[in-house]
Formats: structure tokens, C-alpha cells, sequence
């Protein structure tokens, strides 16, 4: 466990606000640590419209998002197996991506996912 | 009508080992599962891929556990009811009456729910208008494939599945394959093949198209599909196949009366039992504070829910605990000398 104080701080403080759209366009704001997906950025701030059945083992295409064209192209590359589970996301394009596979650090400040209809 | 002791929904890892657990205590049971083989989403989903955090197993596939689990439960001879899932669950005196799709009954005082995330089914069309002909020409399996004969066949998908369906159906039917990327993720051999085909102009094939609109008038006509920049095309179509993989519904577990949580069963940590009496949850679709999702958890789940069961299956009996390595009951309800 974590004890040193000051690295605690340092710890905490690594986060980065990343902004989830529901399809019916309610924004959802949120802090979420350096470290863990966006998936859980999601989940675990209870926003509604990703569900990751597999909890995050890229074995389901049920955290899925779309991100807007100038996030998407920086966003670090999709490893292989991500688009072959994305083919069988509801109504996948070419900026759908699964939030489970998207790192939190200091470069997604500011990051937005749009939620699609629905994920089944 | 089948009487057990105990029946079983799902045959994942966790359904397999607690009917283990229910053998060594001397009870029966009952396993019914949505899929056609044992082993859950460890066979569907991860059947080659490692898993890491079994105790006392360093390493080993999805496939190997499940198999290792089925060795396991070999001696006591249980039922499995594959390609069949539970509908109903109604109450009648203390016991369930349990029905499935296929129409089986089971008379029994315990259920356990090992349901995993819900029952895997194939994902389908987004489009409204393919719903009304759902089963007739819009269709997600193959079950008599001289239906598609001399007809035009759109099929939609990139794996092995509309592959195989594409090239195999391309001898005696007009055959549309669409896609929404240019890469498939079907085999290679596979790939080639049908690059060929196309080539031949013996398939007609569309990528970075999905579907848009499914047209007809009673009998399916036509489909309409569309590109991301929004251009879009009209292929004639008798038949629509759509292979888009399998995604886990809830299904009717959500209209038994059991309390949910978003889309899990809270359960007791003593036997994980229900909010209903004789109904237990384990594994992935139970939740209580502190629940992991992992396959040890779900294997302690199903230890302690087995001995739930013994309450209610042997209710003038008194459980008495006992080692598999001293009692001479249980090994010989594990056949051995």
C-alpha cells in the first residue's frame, strides 16, 4: 500500500478530466486516474452507456465509443484483436474505438467519447 | 418432468465446479446450458487464450480448464441439456418448476444461477426494419442451407463465419458479402479466397459499407447499404445473413422476481442464495460487497451454495462437513476403492 504521504498526493493528482457524451447528448465530466481505462473512468463514476460485460478483457464489444477525428488520431494505435472485436459493436465507423483499451495519462486531458445508441 | 436436487443454468466454469461440490455432498443435480458445448464464456469468448490466476494452475487455456473441470465432475454422471435455456421459473409448494425453451421440466428445490453475464446470442441488424423479417429471410445461423439456393444471398460480416457462409453458398446462390472495413478478420486462407471470388465476379463484395435499410413488401425485396460518407446502394436480396458475432443478453432471468443490480443478482455471502428461497447466484452474475469477478471467487461461490442446497434437498438430514482425502463416502461417490 501506498504510505508516503507526499507520494500519495503525487499520486492522486495524476488524473485527467475526460468527458463522456451519452447519446442523448447529457455530458458526463470526470476526473479519472492515470492508469485505468476510460472503460472504468465509466463505470466506476457510474456513467450510464457503457457496459463492458467482459470487465476490460477485450473479449465483448460492449464498452464501445466513438471519438471525435482530431482525439482519435492521437490517441495511441489499436492493437491487434480491437477491430475484430469492434465488427461486432452496435453500428461500429472508422472513429469507434473500445474504451477498455484506451489508457488514462496526462495526454487524454480533455479527451470526449461519444456513447453509441446502445451497446447490445 | 425430471426431479433432481438441484438445478444447474450455465455450464461456464463456475456451474461445473459447483456441481462438483454438489456430488461430493450426495446430491444431484441438473445442467442447462444456452450454448452447444460446456465451458462458457472460457470456450466462447477465450478458448486458446492463457488465464493465469487459477490456484496451484500457473497457466493454462480456457479449453484446458474447462476440460479438467468436466474430468472433474465425470463420476457422478449429472445431465447436461445443451442448446436449451431456462424460460420459466414458477413457484409450487417448495419447489421450483423449471421450464425451457425446448419445453423441458424440472421439478427441484434448488436453482443455481450460473448464468455468467446472461445467455450468448447472436448480435443482430440495428435496422428497425429488419425485426419484422427476423427468422424468415433475415437470419443469423444457417440450419438448411438448400433454402438459399438459386437466390440472392446478402451476407454481412467479417469473420470466419460470413466467410465460410460466403464462399460455400457462392456454388448455388447470388452472393453480396458486406462488410464495414477493408481488413477481415476471418482466416487467411479464407480472405483470399473470397478476394478471388470477387474478382471472378462470382461474389459481390462491398466494403466499408453497413447495412441501412431492409426493403420488401411481405416477402424481402430488397437492402439498402451505406458507406460512412452517407453514399448508399440497393442490392437485390431474397436472404439476409447477418454474422456479427455473439453478445450476452440477461434474457429471461430478469423477469423471475429476483432482485438486480444494474445486471447481476445480489446474493448473501453465507450460500449466495437470492432474495428468493432455493434460488442461489454464483460467479460473474452474483454481487455482494466485495465480489470479484474472477473464476477462484466463482469456484468459492458454488462450495458454499451446494451446501445451501443440501438445506432444502434434504431437509430432515443434517449436513455434516467432510474431507475428500478421509471420508469414505465421498470416495466412494467418487468411484474410487
Amino acid at each position: 500500500m501506498i504510505t508516503c504521504p507526499i507520494f500519495f498526493c503525487a499520486y492522486i493528482k495524476a488524473m485527467a478530466k475526460i468527458r463522456y457524451i451519452e447519446h442523448n447528448g447529457k455530458e458526463h465530466l470526470v476526473e479519472v486516474q492515470n492508469g485505468l481505462t476510460v472503460m472504468e473512468g465509466a463505470v466506476q463514476n457510474d456513467i450510464p452507456g457503457i457496459d463492458a460485460d467482459c470487465g476490460g478483457s477485450m473479449s465483448c464489444a460492449t464498452c464501445h465509443v466513438y471519438v471525435k477525428e482530431d482525439w482519435y488520431d492521437k490517441l495511441p494505435k489499436k492493437d491487434m484483436g480491437e477491430d475484430d472485436m469492434l465488427d461486432q459493436a452496435y453500428e461500429p465507423n472508422s472513429k469507434s474505438r473500445l474504451s477498455c483499451q484506451i489508457m488514462v495519462s496526462d495526454d487524454l486531458e480533455g479527451l470526449s467519447v461519444y456513447m453509441p445508441e446502445k451497446q447490445v | 418432468m425430471i426431479k433432481t436436487d438441484v438445478v444447474i443454468i450455465g455450464a461456464g466454469p463456475t456451474g461445473l465446479f459447483c456441481a462438483h461440490q454438489l456430488g461430493i455432498i450426495g446430491l444431484k443435480c441438473e445442467i442447462v446450458d444456452n450454448l452447444d458445448k460446456l465451458g462458457g464464456q472460457c470456450i466462447e469468448l477465450y478458448p486458446d487464450k492463457p488465464i493465469y490466476d487459477i490456484p496451484a494452475v500457473p497457466e493454462c487455456t480456457g479449453e484446458e480448464l474447462t476440460n479438467n473441470l468436466i474430468k472433474q465432475i465425470k463420476p457422478f454422471k449429472f445431465n447436461f441439456h445443451l442448446n436449451d435455456r431456462v424460460q420459466e421459473l414458477t413457484n409450487k409448494d417448495d419447489n421450483w418448476i423449471v421450464t425451457t425453451t425446448s419445453g423441458k421440466k424440472f421439478q427441484t428445490p434448488n436453482v443455481v444461477i450460473a448464468g455468467g453475464v446472461g445467455s450468448f446470442e447472436p448480435r443482430k441488424f440495428p435496422t428497425k426494419s429488419a425485426e419484422k423479417f427476423d427468422g424468415t429471410s433475415v437470419l443469423y445461423s444457417i440450419k438448411d442451407k438448400t433454402i438459399f439456393k438459386d437466390k440472392s444471398v446478402a451476407i454481412f460480416g467479417g469473420g470466419d463465419s460470413a466467410l465460410d457462409w460466403a464462399i460455400e453458398l457462392s456454388n448455388s446462390s447470388k452472393v453480396s458479402l458486406i462488410h464495414r472495413r477493408d481488413e477481415f478478420r476471418g482466416a487467411p486462407a479464407s480472405v483470399k479466397k473470397i478476394k478471388e471470388l470477387s474478382k471472378k465476379s462470382i461474389i459481390n463484395l462491398f466494403t466499408k459499407y453497413s447495412i441501412k435499410d431492409v426493403k420488401g413488401n411481405g416477402t424481402l425485396e430488397e437492402i439498402e447499404i451505406k458507406s460512412e460518407e452517407g453514399e448508399s446502394k440497393t442490392i437485390k436480396a431474397d436472404y439476409v445473413l447477418g454474422f456479427f458475432g455473439l453478445i450476452m443478453q440477461l434474457g429471461p432471468i430478469a423477469d423471475w422476481g429476483l432482485n438486480l443490480d444494474k445486471k447481476t443478482i445480489p446474493v448473501n455471502t453465507e450460500n449466495f442464495e437470492t432474495n428468493k428461497k432455493g434460488i442461489f447466484a454464483i460467479g460473474d452474475i452474483c454481487t455482494y460487497p466485495g465480489k470479484l469477478k474472477l473464476i477462484l471467487s466463482g469456484f468459492h461461490e458454488g462450495a458454499l451454495a451446494a451446501r445451501g442446497c443440501f438445506k432444502y434437498a434434504r431437509p430432515n438430514e443434517k449436513y455434516r462437513f467432510e474431507f475428500t482425502t478421509a471420508s469414505s463416502t465421498i470416495k466412494n461417490r467418487l468411484g474410487l476403492k
